[in-house]
């Protein structure tokens, strides 16, 4: 079975410093893979490789078994690569519809149409308030990102990646700094997606809770390095771990 | 509503604004009489259009050009050049500004694909480069250009002042009026077009990527092609604005249309009157025309009313209105940064939440 995506020995190294260390990995349609490993270990540099946000020093990446290392971010967006990000990166200033509207424009390919006002794409309007509705944030539509909660831009954050409605989603901490009762609500959109067989669910987390009753799979990222990748109960028990990246909460 | 693609300004006192600017440009010929009020009026069109196309780089896109003022100038000795060579005519002018066009799209095209990939920076030192060279290309070149002195030209018969098509309650109407609608004309369905523009689709990425470029680009947005497109787009109403404007002096020189202090005029405009609006350009370019032909009589007259003070009258001396209208800028990019436009739309916004 070809890997949905793939990289093969990718590096990257900022001056001395190996951020991300010969990592070899493939993902596969319908297994999520929770990553995980200390503050500083490479993940979320890992997540920039393969969506393009940061060029590989050497290495490769492969979307189905095609080589986009030299692709860069919006190109690999459009091959279905999504990307929710940790720190909330949205477009502070428009409103939440307006937000999650560009991404839906996005998925519908319409980029340089300047003859007719956005009103008039009705379809992208609809896909925009529909995907609102399933993060529960459809009567926050008119409000501009900076009134929102950090719960609530997470939930736009997690809503714009799903309107592109990629068959490979990455999340980074999604439920980071999320107060306890917002915290379902995202996990809940994470099983559904995971439902589907044809995604490939990549997810970088710390909650220990939330890696075990979602993930498939756990690779264990230390240094840049690769440090251990199976299913979660193996890769939880096995020493290494424990010592390097559980240490004194297991 | 559909004309204006569904954004008028928001709130009555803005809308007020803008008609009342509208309205009176329109009626300026009937209800003055002479030839000064006419230039004012003509220059306000021009600049207002030319600051829209401009907003729609610096507002909407977060792009900071020097050269946008260049592309009115290829699009005015467009028009002018052609109309010396070949002499007067419809043909010559048409040929004229649709050379500009050409022109002033192949070189926003060679700019922004070259600098835009880069930092915005980056752009910004390429445009000022761009626009030197080409304003000394167009004082060293006496032959073709007419140098430093420019060119003066004919225009059509119709379009001349000596033209008379008789009187309309109680005014002439002469070659000058008709050149003058034709350029309202102009400079309002150039506005519309811009005022599509960014409220299309394409529009609307320009302003997600002045918010968050990398974000747009993980949408999937190729954003070197959208601000450079948004480049080529500004570039071509503003030659289209500057051959309206050679047609009304009936000569194109440096001074006119490629001089450096009409781009930082656009900027001032673009500033006092709104960044990111649009209608910001129509306010701003009323202000800062009518200031700059009218503050000087008016500093001159506090001036002889101060004449028994010391040190006043100096300062109010009618050629220190440069001067007064720098501290009238301070003051606004100081206690309104939003502009007259963007301000007034705030607290229209600010009183429908609460």
């Amino acid at each position: 079975m070809t890997p949905a995506l793939e990289t093969r020995e990718l590096t990257i190294r900022f001056g001395g410093h190996v951020a991300v260390d010969a990592v070899s990995c493939a993902f596969f349609p319908g297994q999520l893979t929770a990553i995980v490993g200390p503050n500083g270990a490479g993940k979320t540099t890992y997540f920039n490789l393969m969506s393009g946000q940061l060029r590989a020093s050497s290495g490769a990446v492969l979307v189905r078994g095609r080589d986009i290392t030299g692709l860069d971010a919006p190109r690999r967006a459009r091959l279905g690569l999504g990307r929710a990000f940790q720190l909330t990166n949205l477009f502070p200033a428009l409103s939440v519809l307006e937000n999650v509207r560009l991404a839906c424009q996005a998925r519908a390919g319409v980029h340089y149409e300047m003859t007719r006002p956005w009103m008039a794409r009705r379809d992208i309007l609809a896909a925009a308030h529909a995907t609102l509705a399933r993060v529960g944030l459809e009567g926050r539509a008119g409000s501009a990102v900076s009134a929102l909660s950090h719960g609530d831009q997470r939930k736009l954050e997690v809503a714009m990646m799903m309107a592109l409605e990629p068959d490979i989603l990455m999340f980074d901490e999604p439920t980071a700094g999320m107060s306890v009762d917002e915290v379902p609500v995202v996990l809940d959109l994470i099983a559904q997606l995971k439902r589907d067989a044809s995604k490939t669910i990549l997810l970088v987390e710390h909650k220990m809770d939330v890696v075990r009753s979602l993930a498939d799979r756990i690779i264990v990222l230390h240094n840049g390095k690769l440090m251990a990748d199976g299913p979660p109960a193996e890769v939880i028990a096995s020493p290494l771990v424990r010592e390097a990246y559980l240490g004194a909460a297991a | 509503m559909r004309l204006l693609s569904g954004d008028p300004p928001r709130g009555w006192p803005a809308r007020a604004l803008v008609v009342l600017v509208a309205l009176a440009l329109a009626a300026t010929p009937l209800l003055f009489h002479g030839a000064k009020p006419l230039e004012v009026a003509e220059k306000i069109c021009v600049m207002a259009a030319l600051a829209a196309s401009y907003d729609v780089l610096l507002g909407y896109t977060g792009i900071v050009s020097f050269a946008h003022v260049m592309f009115f100038g290829v699009g005015a000795y467009g028009v002018g050049l052609a109309s010396y060579a070949l002499g007067p005519g419809w043909g010559a002018m048409a040929l004229g500004l649709a050379g500009g066009l050409a022109l002033s799209a192949a070189l926003a095209l060679a700019i922004g694909l070259f600098s835009l990939r880069v930092q915005a920076i980056f752009f910004a030192m390429v445009t000022l480069a761009v626009a030197y060279a080409f304003n000394v290309l167009a004082s060293q070149l006496p032959d073709l250009t007419g140098g430093e002195d420019g060119r003066s030209f004919r225009v059509p018969e119709l379009l001349r002042p000596g033209h008379h098509f008789g009187h309309w309650l109680g005014t002439a109407v002469t070659g000058r009026t008709l050149t003058y609608y034709l350029v309202l004309a102009g400079a309002a369905a150039l506005f519309l077009v811009l005022l599509r523009i960014v409220n299309s689709p394409f529009g609307r990425v320009l302003q997600a990527i002045r918010e968050n470029p990398l974000r747009a680009e993980a949408l999937g947005y190729r954003i070197v092609f959208h601000r450079t497109l948004a480049v080529i787009v500004t570039a071509l109403v503003a030659a289209f604005v500057g051959g309206l404007d050679a047609m009304w002096l009936r000569y194109v020189g440096p001074d006119t249309a490629l001089s450096f202090s009409i781009q930082i005029d656009v900027l001032v405009i673009v500033v006092i009157g709104g960044r990111g609006t649009l209608y910001g350009a129509v306010v701003g370019a009323a202000v800062f025309v009518i200031a700059e032909n009218y503050l000087r009589a008016l500093i001159g007259a506090a001036a002889t009313a101060t004449a028994d003070l010391p040190l006043l009258p100096n300062l109010l001396h009618p050629d220190r209105w440069l001067l007064w209208l720098g501290v009238l800028f301070i003051l606004a990019v100081r206690f309104a940064p939003r502009g007259i436009v963007g301000e007034l739309q705030r607290r229209h916004d600010e009183g429908r939440r609460s």
